[in-house]
């Protein structure tokens, strides 16, 4: 009836797990009596998870995203203070703990924090910069949200429901078959990696369609902001290479569940064959991330410069140059394979010119600054550290990318001080960027600004005190992944790292708290004119928050940095242009599928973990009966009014009036 | 903009037809960008094309998926542990029967979309149905060898060769089958719904996954079936 699940999937013996799950489990509860209690659910419903709206997906996103880096940034605090403590001493973490943390660790910061933030981003503001009013697929847009979410609840429930995996995030077999790995924890994983997997994908599909077929008129390819670039060309690489982690999790789980033998060290199985498929979705998905990221960077940078991009052209191309590079390094992840000197050099060769195309970026990213007037505010700080740490990061990218070298360095704290290095740097520090820089356009109100930039010193001096040690720890020879410490040469550089780590702990405070008192002064933090940094780009053109479809009269750009366009021809005119004519606009409504899609995903893929067939067979009829009866319905857009639309524009107008003299009396503008 | 009724995808091969010499390059040519395809700077496509183009860019990523599976047979194709080889297992007369059966539901596939362009609901159902049936037929052919194959205990559990074998026919074969859900989903809508637009939307998206199901049939036919009976 129940497959293997019994009550001894619950660790009751172990209680880090247990008081963890309580804690959770308990603040959970308290959110949904709250919840109940202020009767909000009719809101929460019809204004958030039945949402089709682009804004309320790229929110809802990141809201998961957030959450998913705290959780993973608990795992790391275990992780470095276990290490420090087990120096010649057991430590706090069993083994068979630990590993589950540094698993867990992994695959959540990567595949359920900064996945869901870069997807978040894309969301909110691809449509938004394109001039459109929403994505090319609306539905499917909350579907996949809804099944990345349903994959983040899955590796959550493994903890107090059964274990995680112990393998590492990229399950390497044969350690993660069944011979090695009985219990349920790698089927967690798989089933959780897949759910959203598929959710990604969706998205993916759905951003390439709308940034090809979906521009506003004049919205030439060449006049679109680098971000709706970057974010093309991360989803063609999410399109291109996302199936590969389906098919690879696919033949993992069939060897698992009906022993085939796919990636077994028995009957003719090759493990190297996961490792080749996993690392040609892996190193993509590493550029998946940072390409995004790189599309905030040259927003801020051009913004806060008060000047166009520097080598506009110049950044597209080294974006799709880095995007078809990408996919053709990922043997750099396992130069000791031994595949010979010809492919390593030609692996070796390949992942060191994508050092060029980096380059490219950052030439023009620092001489966008150049004879700019350059604002120092939170977004900027942020890039500026991002030019800073990346920089060290793609330097030690290149050294792990000479084979000889890496025989060394391969899977020393050298390559985990590196990667942290390319992520921290630029995927979460754009990340942090972009969440500055956008939340007013989101919220209608700006984050203060004093705790952001303690916030930003905390995070940059903490990234270095605590990886740099790191560097160090791998030249004398630590390899990742360790349990147990004998070597005594290593404790003062474990040491420094914790201290690193305290002082992100005090980052991360102070976001909380710069979240807290933005939202406590909000009204002295408004956003009156919906062009809070003097932006260049479409979605500053809508007032904040945007009204749900995004544009009263869809733009018609007429060259690059559309909206700075607009802007500087209104005040060479000293008015607005002529009030357009309103028509009624169409727009998609709500679906409940994407919400009961991932609830039966989530029961499917709990049912496979533990084998509960019925289980999920149900699931999966149920799955494919909403969907027949969601492709029944008739009604598949509403009539927003002209009224309507007319007073949500000339409000906006007139707080662009307002605007206007402003920007006229401070002369912002030449 | 001239903007003449027919949907931009017809109207683009008018335009083709009319100047090949300028093939896809609408937006820098003298002529005015095609409207409503999305080309250029002429504003977002008209949904059809929308929809259109998404599936297509879905079922290259499937298209990706099953090279996966193709890689993993190239890479086990020797692997075979002692169990029999690729050559001792492929039949390629029910193949060719396989074979026959897929490639005529492609044709018929197509036959069902014409009529949908006449607005046919009779011809539509005729031909989706007689699409489903030879899709049935293939479907219970490749069970039937699988269910022989096992009764000679050649299961994918005896070596690397055989799940990868059986991987990619069966990953393919799972096409087939949820393809078939589909196209019974579709006679429904189509009874019931007509020719709605976005009924419509949904048949050429069928259209699509069909054709591209039979196109890695042939990638299968030949790199497993054919090749393999060789060696
Ligand atoms: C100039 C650019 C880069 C080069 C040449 C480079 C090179 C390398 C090499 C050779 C390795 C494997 C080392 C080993 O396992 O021994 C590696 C690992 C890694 N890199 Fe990079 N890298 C670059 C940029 C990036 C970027 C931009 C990111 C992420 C945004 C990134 C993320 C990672 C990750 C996550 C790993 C290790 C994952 C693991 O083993 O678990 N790298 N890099
Ligand atoms: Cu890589």
């Amino acid at each position: 009836m129940l497959g293997k699940l019994d009550l001894s999937a619950i660790p009751l013996s172990q209680p880090i797990p247990l008081i963890t799950s309580f804690v959770v489990i308990l603040i959970a509860v308290a959110v949904l009596i709250l919840i109940t209690a202020k009767g909000w659910w009719p809101y929460l419903w019809h204004e958030w998870i039945t949402s089709v709206d682009h804004k309320r997906i790229g929110v809802m996103y990141c809201l998961l995203g957030v959450v998913m880096l705290i959780r993973g940034f608990a795992d790391a605090i275990m992780m470095r203070t276990h290490q420090a403590l087990a120096i010649d001493a057991p430590g706090y973490l069993p083994p068979e703990h630990y590993d589950q943390v540094f698993t867990a660790h992994g695959t959540i910061m990567i595949l359920f924090g900064a996945m869901p933030l870069v997807l978040g981003f894309m969301n909110f503001l691809v449509p938004l910069q394109l001039g459109v009013r929403d994505v090319a697929f609306p539905t499917f847009n909350s579907v996949g949200f809804w099944l990345t979410a349903s994959g983040a609840l899955l590796v959550n429930v493994s903890l107090f429901v059964g274990e995680f995996a112990r393998t590492g995030w990229l399950p390497y077999p044969p350690l993660s078959e069944t011979t090695y790995t009985p219990g349920v924890g790698v089927d967690y994983y798989l089933w959780a990696v897949q759910i959203s997997g598929v959710g990604t994908l969706i998205t993916g599909i759905n951003i390439v369609t709308t940034v090809l077929k979906m521009r506003c008129p004049g919205m030439s390819f060449l006049r679109m902001p680098v971000f709706c670039w970057t974010a093309l060309a991360s989803c063609m690489l999410i399109v291109a290479t996302f199936p590969i982690l389906s098919a690879t999790l696919a033949m993992l789980t069939l060897d698992r569940y009906l022993g085939w033998h796919y990636f077994t060290n028995t009957a003719g199985g090759n493990p190297m064959m996961f490792v080749n498929l996993v690392w040609a979705w892996g190193h993509p998905e590493v550029y998946i991330l940072v390409l995004p990221a790189f599309g905030i960077f040259s927003e801020i940078f051009s913004t806060f410069s008060g000047k166009p991009l520097f080598g506009y052209r110049s950044m597209v191309a080294a974006t799709l140059f880095i995007c078809i590079v990408s996919m053709m390094v990922w043997l750099h992840h396992f130069f000791t394979m031994g595949a010979g000197p010809a492919v390593n050099t030609f692996f070796g060769i390949s992942s060191s010119i994508i050092a060029v195309g980096t380059g490219v970026k950052i030439y023009n990213w620092i001489f966008t600054m150049y004879g700019g007037r350059v604002r120092f505010e939170v977004p900027m700080l942020w890039s500026m550290g991002f030019i800073f740490t990346f920089i060290i990061g793609g330097l030690t990218g290149v050294l792990l990318a000479i084979p000889p070298a890496d025989f060394v360095t391969h899977n020393s704290m050298f390559l985990v001080a590196h990667f942290h290095n390319v992520i921290i740097g630029g995927v979460v520090f754009g990340i942090f960027a972009g969440l500055e820089f956008w939340f007013p356009k989101a919220f209608g109100f700006r984050l203060h600004e004093g705790w952001g930039k303690v916030a930003f010193w905390f995070a940059f001096i903490g990234f270095w005190v605590t990886f740099t040690p790191l560097y160090v720890l791998g030249l004398l020879g630590m390899t990742r992944r360790l349990q147990h410490i004998n070597i005594e040469a290593w404790r003062p550089w474990l040491y420094i790292s914790v201290i690193g780590v305290g002082i992100l702990i005090l980052g991360v405070i102070s976001q909380v708290m710069q979240l807290v008192v933005s939202i406590r002064d909000r009204e002295t933090l408004r956003d009156v004119t919906g062009d809070p940094w003097d932006g260049r780009s479409l979605e500053w053109a809508t007032p904040s928050p945007p009204p749900f479809f995004n544009f009263a009269v869809m733009p018609n750009v007429e060259g690059e940095e559309a909206y700075w366009g607009i802007k500087l021809r209104a005040v060479e005119t000293q008015q607005l242009s002529p009030e357009p004519k309103y028509e009624p606009i169409h727009m998609p409504v709500n679906s409940p599928v994407g919400f009961f899609t991932a609830f039966f995903t989530t029961v499917f893929g709990f049912a496979m973990v533990w084998y509960i067939w019925w289980l999920a067979s149900v699931a999966l009829v149920a799955a494919f009966v909403g969907f027949v009866v969601f492709a029944w319905r008739d009604i598949h857009e509403f009539e927003v009014p002209i009224e309507q639309v007319a007073s949500v524009d000339r409000a906006r107008r007139a707080a662009r009036e307002a605007l206007l003299e402003k920007l006229t009396r401070q002369e912002v503008l030449p | 903009m001239t903007y003449t009724g027919l949907p931009a995808s017809v109207e683009a091969i008018r335009r083709v037809r009319e100047d090949p010499h300028r093939l896809g390059h609408r937006a820098h040519g003298p002529e005015e960008p095609v409207a409503g395809a999305g080309h250029g700077e002429t504003g977002p496509a008209r949904k059809r094309i929308i929809v259109g183009y998404g599936f297509w860019i879905y079922l290259l990523s499937d298209i990706v998926l099953f090279s996966c599976f193709f890689a993993a047979f190239a890479v086990l194709r020797g692997a075979t542990a002692g169990g029999p080889t690729i050559s001792q297992i492929v039949d390629i007369p029910r193949v060719a029967i396989e074979t026959t059966a897929l490639l005529l539901s492609s044709y018929t596939c197509m036959l069902s979309f014409a009529a949908t362009n006449a607005r046919s609901r009779l011809w539509t159902q005729i031909f989706l149905l007689i699409t489903g049936f030879l899709g049935l037929v293939f479907v219970l052919l490749e069970l039937q060898e699988f269910i022989e194959l096992a009764a000679r205990g050649i299961t994918p559990q005896v070596s690397g060769m055989l799940t990868s074998f059986f991987g990619l026919v069966g990953l393919h074969g799972l096409h087939v089958t949820l393809g078939g859900l589909w196209l019974a989903t579709m006679l429904a809508q189509v009874q019931v719904k007509g020719f709605r637009p976005e009924i419509v939307h949904r048949l050429i998206c069928f259209n699509l996954f069909w054709h591209a199901l039979d196109i890695v049939w042939i990638g299968i036919f030949t790199i497993v079936y054919l090749l393999g009976s060789l060696t």
